[in-house]
Order: C-alpha cells, then structure tokens, then sequence
C-alpha cells in the first residue's frame, strides 16, 4: 500500500524527471529505463539488459499503473457513460410526451417498491409477490425441464440410433414460438398456471437436450480410453468421465435455457393472466400506467441478467477447456 | 514365466472405404517377464496399433495374443497404458487421478487406508509427492507424464504399455524422465513393451529393440538385443563401443532398409 501510492503520484506526474526526489531506488530506476525507451533518447541511457529485470521486479512499473489505469477507467467509466447516456436519450424522447421520463418513473419506482409485499385480493398485490410468482413458474417449468431434457441428452448423445431418431423431431420442434404451444397446454392442462408452466417447459427444453448431447458426444476419446483400459464401471464411468466432461455443457444449455425461459414467461402471462410481471405489464396497459410498465422492464432486464451472470459464474467454476492440450 | 506376454501370428485387417485395409500381419513376439522390449518404425508403420492389441483397445483379426498365460479378449487393468497425451482426468487433481486406477485394481480387497497409502506411494515414486493435490493444469507437461507413470504402476500390471510416453516432451524433460524410468522399472521389476520413434531412447532403456517394417501389412522386421549392463548412464554410453554399435544397427535398419518412399 505505502509503495502503490508513491507509485501513482510518479506516473501522474508531467515533470522531468530528474526533479523528483523519491526514497525509493527502484522506481527512479524504472522511470529512467521507461524514459530511455520512450521517451527522453538525450539523457544517458540504461543498459537495455536492465529493462527485463527493473519489469521483473516485485513491484510493477509505472508503465503497468498506467496500462492497469486505463483498463479500469474502460472497465467502470464506459458503461457508467453508456447508462448516462441512455438515461439522457430518455429524457429526450419524454419530452415529446408520449412516455414518461426518468424523474417521473423514478418517482413512480419509489411507490411501486415501498411495500413490495402487500396483498389486496387474488389480483393486486405487490412488486415481491409479482417477481416471486414468475420466478415460481419459471423455477417449475424450467426444473421440469431439466429434468427430462439432460437425462434426454445424456441418452441421445451416447446411442446413435436414438440421436437419428431424436434428431428430425428435435431440429422440427425447436424453431417453433414458445407462444404456439401455449393453447394447446390450455387444452390438455385445463388451468391458465399449468399452461404457463408447460409453455416454459416445452421451449426452454431445447438447448438443454442438444447442448448435453454435443457434450456427450465430443468427449475426448482419451477419456473413454482411460476408463477401457482401466476398465471402470458403469456407474465410475458417469461419475468420473461421462458427468465431469459432459458438465460444461450442460451448464451452456441450462443457461440457454433460463434465459429462454425468463423471455417467454413474460408473453406467456400475458395472455394467461394471474399475479405475475407478464400480466402486469399488460394490466398497466389497460390502466395506462406507462411508468409502471417501464419499471417492469427494468425488473425484467434485471432479473435476467442476474439469472445469466450467476450460471455464468458457476459455469465458469467447471471449465475445464484450458487444460484439454 | 519366460513366456510372459506371447504374440502369436497375430495382424489386423481394417474395413475402409476404399476396402480392406490390412496394417499388420504375422506379428510373432515373446516378451520375458521383467524384459524391457520397445517398438521403434517411422510413423505409420503400426507401432501404436501392435500395442493397441496388446492393451485390448484393438482386436487383431489373426492370430492372438497371451498376457501371463490368458488371451487378451479386450482392455484390463493387468495391462496398463502410459498414453503419449497422458490422458489424464482434469477434474480430478493428481492423486485422485492415481487413486481411481488404484481403487479399481484393489478396491474391493484392501482397506481404503491402504488404497491411500499405495496412491501416496505410487506419487512418490515418480517424485510428485509435492503436487498430489494440484490438477493437471496445474503442473507442467513432464509432471502430467509421471502422474501417468505413476497411474500406471500403481495398479500393478503384468505388463506396462506405454505408447510415446515422452515424445510431446522437450529433449530435457524426456532425458530426465528416461533416466527416472530405468531407475523405476530397475526397482519394480516391471515388464514393459514401449513404442518409440526415437533411435537414442529405445537404446538406452531396451533389453531388446523390436524394428517394425513399414505399412501397409507391416510386420517385425529384425529384432536387436541391446547387451549393455545395467545400470545404465546416459552418459558413460555416449562414448561406449557397444552403444554406439546398437545405435547404428538401429538406424540402419530404419534408414537404408526401410527408407520412406514419400519422405
């Protein structure tokens, strides 16, 4: 900490560098092989030999602060600049008055949140239940789906003749609108809630099936090899070989999946109804109550997000790629 | 005992497009027990699928082959295999890797004190105590080579396989590890059949050199006993008479009988 701040005020610093008085000998070395090569050619030169050896030190160079510097202002300063933007393009189209801008939203935001929880009737009740009541239809549809499609794909990838036989039904199915299946869940389920569910179920299925059986079938043949010669079981060969390689995969098409999921449950409740974030977009249409809308797409955007980065994150724990060579 | 691993008469035929496909035919080979024998021919040639009978990956469409006494019918753990690409399990860290092969071969007898005992010394032996607990990633090419040797030994073969073992290594690495492997097979007492394309390596640690001819329908074409002592020291060697003699005999063989046509 107490080297990292000297550091800093050196590399800021526009003056020759010969005014600096610094305790520490290895950044005036560092300045002085960095000046001799970008800079200052009049001033006596550094061995070149010594440049490898001033970066390879415990403490980095003032070139790498720097470098680290820019990095971060990309890394925070950009998005915070992109959402500023976004916010004042916004405001720029509220003023023609057909939306609500973002000091009226923000306002309404604040109501909508205050009480989360609250509950009049089977109809009206609070941004918590909403978020709570999707998240439950998507949890169930798209858990019954994993279920099902990566024991599927498990299967598919490993007997061929199931994949020829899975293969046409799969690549005819998965085009079609999630939005398409939903009457004929209303017909066989008999309830607006199954419906939603096997809407969920049957669209978010897809990527999990296909995704678990690529992984299946491109593990690496060292891998099988190393469980015939060692001739495991069955059961050693899952656990070991066949779950571990396959897992990666997996975890993409479970993240497909939930994403898919979290898009449809939105147009699905719209048209099924009950407490949920679909029909209240749709409810505050009908009420004219455009900030509300607008708020329920940010907490779309956010929940969806939060669902990709945390598989992201976990997905990311199971890499393996880096040390197939 | 003097006719541990017997291979007799044996070829493969492979189906292909363009028909019948024939790589190796009459293959006859004894192998002592505690006798290191390697293959060596140019790349093509069948070294890889000869060994690849005897491991069971690869059944020979004539002739059979005996490991202590019983035909091989398809792979086990009495036959183990270094791979060249070490194949290992990269989920599971270096010990766990040596522990599923030990698991397999004496699970169901032995106490799992003494399962982990035979892992930790299995890792000892190769001098990888140290990094039991990294994953492969972790550790370099050499060290994932010697959790593969140590896979390997643990469970104990009749016979030790190792096909390239060292040949993705750089010349040090491969130097360093050769010698390690005389030293290791000189304490086990190991039987190992060894494919190779390298002239020096098969010298330095064969009792016997097995020179294939080249494919298709290739078959042994002369067979050279390495009559040096043991053991052996890279070193020393270098200037030895005899050494040098083997040496020549191999590349001989390799460079004037059998020259590539398209090489």
């Amino acid at each position: 900490m107490s080297a990292a701040l000297p550091r800093n005020v050196l590399a800021t610093d526009t003056a020759p560098p010969r005014t600096i008085v610094h305790p520490l000998p290895y950044v005036v070395k560092d300045r002085v092989v960095q000046d001799s090569v970008v800079k200052d050619s009049s001033r006596p030169q550094m061995p070149a030999a010594l440049a490898p050896s001033s970066t390879t030190a415990a403490h980095p160079s003032p070139a790498a602060a720097r470098r680290r510097r820019t990095e971060l202002l990309l890394k925070i300063l950009a998005p915070v600049l992109g959402i500023v933007a976004f916010i004042g393009l916004w405001a720029l189209v509220a003023k023609g008055g057909s939306i609500p801008g973002p000091g009226a939203t923000f306002d309404a935001a604040r109501a909508v949140f205050a009480d989360p929880f609250y509950r009049n009737g089977p109809n009206d009740q609070g941004i918590g239940w909403k978020v709570a009541n999707s998240l439950g239809r998507v949890g169930i549809g798209f858990g019954l789906a994993a279920l099902v499609g990566i024991p599927l794909g498990f299967m598919i990838g490993r007997f061929r003749f199931l994949a020829g036989m899975s293969e046409p039904i799969i690549s005819l199915l998965r085009p079609v609108s999630p939005l398409a299946w939903l009457p004929i869940g209303l017909l066989v389920f008999k309830g607006a809630q199954s419906a939603a569910i096997w809407t969920i179920f049957i669209s978010s299925i897809w990527p999990m099936i296909i995704n678990t059986t690529v992984g299946v079938q491109r593990i690496p043949q060292d891998y099988m090899n190393v469980a015939r010669v060692l001739n495991l079981s069955e059961w050693k060969v899952f656990t070991k070989i066949l779950f571990p390689a396959v897992l990666p995969y997996m975890l993409t098409g479970v993240r497909l999946s939930i994403g898919v999921a979290w898009l449809v449950i939105v147009a699905a409740e719209m048209l099924t109804g009950g407490v949920g974030l679909g029909f209240w977009v749709w409810d505050e249409w009908n009420n004219l109550k455009v900030e509300n809308i607008l708020i329920a797409i940010a907490v779309i955007g956010v929940i969806g997000l939060a669902l990709e980065q945390s598989l992201l994150l976990l997905a990311g724990r199971f890499d393996y790629a880096k040390d197939r060579s | 005992m003097d006719r541990h691993l017997i291979v007799e008469q044996a070829g493969i035929t492979f189906d292909t497009k363009q028909g019948p496909f024939v790589a190796l035919r009459d293959v006859d080979l004894t192998v002592r027990k505690g006798e290191f024998v390697t293959l060596i021919g140019h790349s093509g040639c069948g070294k890889s699928t000869l060994l690849n009978l005897v491991t069971g990956l690869l059944h020979p469409t004539a002739g059979h082959i005996f490991v202590a006494g019983r035909e091989v019918a398809g792979p086990g753990p009495d036959r183990a295999v270094v791979f060249q690409n070490h194949s290992l399990l990269p989920w599971l860290t270096c010990f766990e890797n040596v522990h599923l092969a030990v698991e397999r071969v004496f699970g169901g007898v032995e106490p799992r004190v003494r399962l982990k005992a035979r892992t930790d010394a299995a890792l000892a032996l190769v001098h990888l105590e140290h990094a039991a607990h990294k994953y492969p990633g972790e550790v370099s090419g050499g060290m994932k080579q010697r959790v593969g040797i140590a896979r390997a030994l643990a469970m104990e073969p009749k016979v030790l396989l190792m096909d390239e073992p060292f040949g993705a290594l750089d010349a040090l690495t491969r130097a360093h590890l050769q010698d390690e492997l005389i030293k290791i097979v000189a304490a086990t007492g190991s039987t190992v059949v060894m494919v190779t394309h390298d002239v020096d390596e098969a010298v330095l640690l064969s009792d016997r050199v097995v020179m294939l001819t080249n494919g298709p329908a290739a078959t042994i074409g002369e067979i050279l006993e390495v009559d040096l002592p043991r053991p052996r020291d890279r070193l020393a060697l270098a200037a030895d008479a005899r050494y040098m003699a083997c040496r020549s005999a191999v590349l001989a063989f390799l460079y004037q009988k059998q020259m590539k046509q398209a090489a």
